[in-house]
């Protein structure tokens, strides 16, 4: 199993009611496996967007981004930088 | 150095000194700031912090990459801002104006594409709306996070 920290930002803060969650995936797990067990772990993630954009470690991935453990993935609401 | 992410007002004037140099004669400063849309009293600006100051570093250095003469200055206010002042300042100089104006042009495009940063709107009436730029509002924002 992979440990990763999950940090939510500005709405997605909001509507999960928190900033951060850990979760434990299988090995080999990718982004979008981490979403679906945010869905069902924290309460309000299930108003999440179906396909959020998403950073790991610091880096914009895609959702089918590998994640290891101890990985920190971001869940960015629409950017409005500037 | 400057910090590329500041919650206290943006000194144009120390972005400045940062760039420019006795050969880079162009020098080219972008400010945004906070506009008045109807009812707007301020934006409170939030980020991602870490991340946003390693994509500020990764900016900066493809507009090196891609004008290896300019040098690019780049500051992100963020906590509330009220109407008029500067969010944003990118200061570019080079030797020549194309060159500081391409570079600072590339960086703040960059930034709205990138930089993980959000604007809250808050309204004359105490109520407040996240701001997307795809043209979507989402009303409801907590005011006080």
């Amino acid at each position: 199993m992979a440990q990763v920290t999950v940090r939510f930002f500005a709405r997605y803060a909001e509507l999960t009611g928190c900033d951060t969650a850990a979760v434990a995936v299988p090995a080999a797990a990718t982004v979008n496996d981490v979403l679906d067990r945010i869905r069902e772990t924290v309460p309000g993630a299930r108003s999440l967007p179906p396909r959020p954009l998403a950073a790991l470690n610091l880096r914009q991935v895609k959702l089918d981004a590998r994640v290891r453990d101890g990985d920190e993935v971001a869940l960015l609401p629409p950017l409005s930088g500037g | 150095m400057i910090n590329p992410l500041t919650r206290d007002p943006i000194s144009v004037e120390s972005l400045m000194r940062v760039v420019q140099s006795p050969e880079r004669g162009g020098t080219c400063v972008f400010l945004g700031t906070v506009r008045n849309d109807g009812d707007v009293t301020g934006i409170e600006y939030s980020a991602y912090d870490e991340m946003a100051g390693t994509e500020i570093t990764r900016m900066l250095d493809e507009a090196r990459e891609r004008w290896p003469e300019a040098r690019v200055a780049l500051q992100h206010r963020l906590g509330l801002i009220p109407l008029g002042e500067a969010s944003i300042a990118i200061a570019a100089a080079a030797p020549h104006r194309t060159e500081a104006f391409a570079a600072c042009r590339y960086v703040i495009e960059e930034v709205k594409q990138r930089l993980p940063v959000w604007k809250k709107e808050l309204h004359a009436d105490g109520t407040a709306t996240w701001v997307d730029p795809s043209g979507k509002t989402v009303a409801g924002g907590l005011r006080d996070r």
